[in-house]
């Protein structure tokens, strides 16, 4: 029975070693256990488990080449509907989604759908066994992508593999997005985001860093100067702050201010690299998403004693990846659950040194079903610190919708875009990622930027609009 | 890369370098800034873009030496490269016909405060400069305001050049002898946040320009921001000019004192590198 074989576990760094380093948590399948695992998948003939992946990669089928030992054939399989597998495999919420569906869950523990996606695009890129298909022909047209991260980046090889001429526009001297400046390297290694850009530039796409578009340049500059179609993935990059009292004092970060110190900027081989970072002894982390945990455990890298993560529900609530926060507190984030801040206390300097909270029960569901927390009477106490992150969200940075005359927009300041072909309410701009739907996963980043790239064809073919 | 055509030290402790930049020379507009970047390991610092040449395709900026990136800029030589420049960046100035408007530049702050002066003139303004600096090798700029200008007060804390006064203490006998419309101050932050109590009483808009610590420039950090009029905005997109009778400036200053320790580190560690000691001021 092929359900005995038990749901196989990835090698993993253990806790007190990986706290004192940046490398990549998991360690990745062998091909004996990636064959094994892959044994367990059942071939079902109508496999729900891709229902439940955004982009409907052929589970089964990359399943099985795995299984036969075909490892290559698994990953070409894998990557006509998904371009960046070896990211999707590090940082799908793959329990909400593919492998929540997979009918072996409901018997116990589901295919490791993700863990064996990860595999067969490492194996492609350890291997160097990329296989570049260009265009046959070149298609008239030019593409003006703003925003490298999974919607641009996706949206940009789909166009380039039609033979559309693409440029990419990125306000940073890096590609990649959050990729680059968010996830941390012991989640995602940067090498593995440098491999899929490349990749682009071998296909013929242009990347123009440091351009930010709104300020140098307008998206009405980029249609008039040549460009047929404008996309824009420019993410959700405008920090939200808790707006309780001493939130500007020294040492209290945003998450976004944070991590781009940390990842993009290299804060953590300063001095060997410029850019400063706040190391406190104690730190506390505000928040309960895949942002707070990566916070925390880089607080904890950068040699914070104690990590505390304080988030105003209960742990199930969370809305970070399991394995994020098993990760977590494996490595000793303390989980102040049912808490919430509210005011930084500050020394005659205007340095952090404590926060004060109140503890939370919880009440009715509010409108996102899940059930409101409520301050309990009295139950104020503090915790000292001297780094607090807020890592509560983020909301769409207006830059573009600015300067973008007759761009539509949410009250919330998201880009209003149709859900198939991502169009907006300007003629040839289309929008997809974070920067319409708010702050979201990847996968459904890269996914938006695959509907935008076929819009795009059709529009440029058709002229239609 | 971003070929340095021109880096020469204008003073002591400031120097000025024209680097490639075509696309930044190209949409950039007064009191706008960019963000640049050494090397691979550098820093991201923000400087305002002091003036351009469009069809050279060129920038010029003034910096003031003051820590690591700053030193190490100053030790470039034509021909060689900026790794990396975002620009530009930042809420142009207003410029519109104010009537009389007096630019106040202090220290390293005249040379943000230059082009603005200049746009104003343009725009048919009567501008009054008052530009100073703690001694007379110091100041910078000089001759340029002095272009831009119907009328031009030099003063340093020392006397050695100009008249012996605080810049605030020239403003002040401008206000008194004529109508002023508008006051743009920029240089050290008590500096500024003098002048806009000066100029508080008698409600006459001043804009102040302000230097909180940056990384992007975009708006999506959040690092600097600052609370003006009571509400928490970001320098580098709802600034970086503000009017400084709603600017918190005790919070301004105590924010920049974040990194005090690590450019101290910082520096240590680079002037042993390099086997340096002096340091001039
Ligand atoms: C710390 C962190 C951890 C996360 N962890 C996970 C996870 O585990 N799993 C998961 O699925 N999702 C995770 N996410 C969410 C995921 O990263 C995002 O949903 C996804 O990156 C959105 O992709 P995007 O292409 O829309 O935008 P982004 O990745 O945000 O990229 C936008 C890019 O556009 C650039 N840009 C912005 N404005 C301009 C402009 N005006 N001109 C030029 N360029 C511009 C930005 O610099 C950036 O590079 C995480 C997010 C963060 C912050
Ligand atoms: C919009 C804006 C425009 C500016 N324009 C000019 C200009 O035209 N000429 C000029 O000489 N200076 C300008 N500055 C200040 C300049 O950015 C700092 O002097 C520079 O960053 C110092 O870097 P450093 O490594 O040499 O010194 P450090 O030793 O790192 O720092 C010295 C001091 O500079 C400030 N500083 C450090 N890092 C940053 C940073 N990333 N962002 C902002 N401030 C920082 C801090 O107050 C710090 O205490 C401007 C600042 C802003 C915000
Ligand atoms: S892309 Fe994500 S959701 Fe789809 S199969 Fe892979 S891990 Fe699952
Ligand atoms: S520098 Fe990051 S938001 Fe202004």
């Amino acid at each position: 029975m092929k359900d005995k074989v038990p749901r196989q576990s990835m090698p993993e760094q253990p806790p007190a070693q990986r706290v004192r380093n940046y490398k990549e948590v998991p360690l990745g399948y062998s091909d004996e256990t990636a064959r094994l695992e892959a044994s367990r998948c059942l071939q079902c003939k109508r496999p729900t488990c891709v229902d439940g992946c955004p982009v409907r990669v052929d589970i089964p089928g990359f399943i099985k080449a795995i299984r036969d030992g075909d490892f290559l054939s698994s990953i070409h399989l894998i990557k006509t509907t998904n371009s960046l597998p070896a990211v999707c495999g590090r940082v799908c919420p793959q329990e909400e989604q593919c492998e929540k569906l997979c009918v072996l869950t409901k018997k116990g523990e589901s295919v490791a759908i993700g863990k064996l996606e990860r595999f067969a695009a490492d194996y492609e890129r350890e291997r160097e066994q990329l296989e570049i298909r260009a265009a046959a022909e070149m298609k008239e047209g030019r593409v003006a992508i703003v925003g490298s991260g999974p919607a641009g980046l996706t949206a940009a090889g789909e166009l380039a593999k039609m033979g559309y001429r693409v440029t990419v526009f990125e306000a940073f001297h890096n590609a990649g997005g959050v990729l680059v400046y968010g996830i941390p390297e012991f989640r995602l290694p940067k090498a593995i985001v440098q491999y899929e850009i490349d990749a682009l530039a071998k296909l013929g796409v242009e990347i123009v860093l440091n351009r930010v578009v709104g300020s140098a340049g307008t998206v009405n500059d980029l249609l008039s100067e040549g460009f047929d179609a404008v996309f824009i993935g420019t993410g959700a990059g405008l920090p939200l702050f808790l707006d309780i009292p001493g939130e500007n004092l020294q040492g209290v970060y945003s998450a976004n201010e944070y991590l781009t110190r940390a990842n993009l900027m290299k804060a953590y081989k300063f001095p060997e690299y410029d850019t400063p970072i706040a190391r406190g002894d104690s730190i506390a982390v505000v928040g309960g998403g895949n942002v707070a945990m990566d916070s925390a455990r880089m607080a904890l890298r950068l040699g914070s004693k104690k990590v505390h993560l304080i988030y105003r529900r209960s742990r199930a609530e969370m809305p970070a990846r399991v394995e994020e926060v098993h990760h977590a507190e494996e490595e000793g984030v303390l989980f102040q659950l049912l808490t919430n801040p509210v005011r930084f206390i500050g020394d005659e300097q205007g340095r952090l040194k404590a926060v004060e909270c109140v503890r939370m029960e919880l009440g009715e569901p509010d409108d996102s079903g899940r059930r409101r927390p409520v301050v309990v009477k009295g139950s104020e106490f503090t915790i000292d610190i001297d780094v607090a992150i807020v890592a509560i969200g983020n909301g769409p940075n207006p830059l573009i919708p600015r300067t973008t005359p007759g761009l539509a927009v949410s009250k919330w300041g998201n880009i209003v875009a149709d859900d198939e072909s991502m169009k907006t309410s300007r003629k040839g701009v289309f929008a997809g990622g974070d920067i319409v739907t708010g702050a979201a996963t990847v996968i459904l980043a890269m996914g938006a930027g695959r509907k935008a790239a076929m819009a795009i064809n059709t529009y440029l073919q058709t002229g239609e609009w | 890369m971003h070929r340095i055509r021109l880096n020469e030290k204008i003073s002591p402790n400031v120097g000025k370098m024209i680097v490639d930049a075509p696309d930044v020379a190209r949409y950039r507009k007064p009191g706008q800034f960019i963000m640049l970047r050494i090397d691979e390991c550098g820093e991201r610092i923000p400087l305002t873009i002091a003036d351009v040449d469009t069809a050279l395709g060129t920038i010029t900026l003034y910096y003031q030496i003051v820590g690591k990136t700053t030193e190490n800029m100053a030790r470039l030589k034509a021909g060689g490269h900026l790794k990396d420049v975002a620009g530009p960046l930042g809420h142009p100035t207003e410029i519109i016909k104010f009537g009389t408007a007096v630019c106040v530049g202090g220290g390293i702050g005249v040379a943000p405060i230059y082009p603005i002066a200049a746009a104003l003139h343009r725009a048919g303004n009567k501008v009054v400069g008052v530009i100073g600096a703690r001694t007379k090798n110091l100041l910078i700029l000089e001759k340029e305001m002095g272009e831009v200008s119907e009328r031009l007060i030099v003063c340093t804390d020392d006397g050695s050049h100009g008249r012996k006064a605080f810049v605030t203490e020239a403003l002040g006998e401008i206000m008194a002898a004529e109508k002023v419309d508008i006051v743009v101050a920029i240089g050290p932050v008590p500096m500024m946040r003098a002048v806009s109590e000066l100029t508080r009483p008698s409600g006459i808009k001043t804009l102040v320009s302000l230097n909180s610590v940056m990384v992007d420039g975009t708006g999506m950090c959040g690092g600097c921001r600052v609370t003006v009029n009571g509400e928490k905005r970001f320098t580098c997109v709802d600034g970086p000019e503000f009017d400084g009778h709603q600017v918190n400036f005790e919070e301004l200053v105590m924010r920049l004192n974040t990194y005090r320790d690590e450019e101290a580190v910082s520096m240590r560690e680079h002037r042993c590198r390099l086997g340096e000691v002096d340091h001039e001021g």
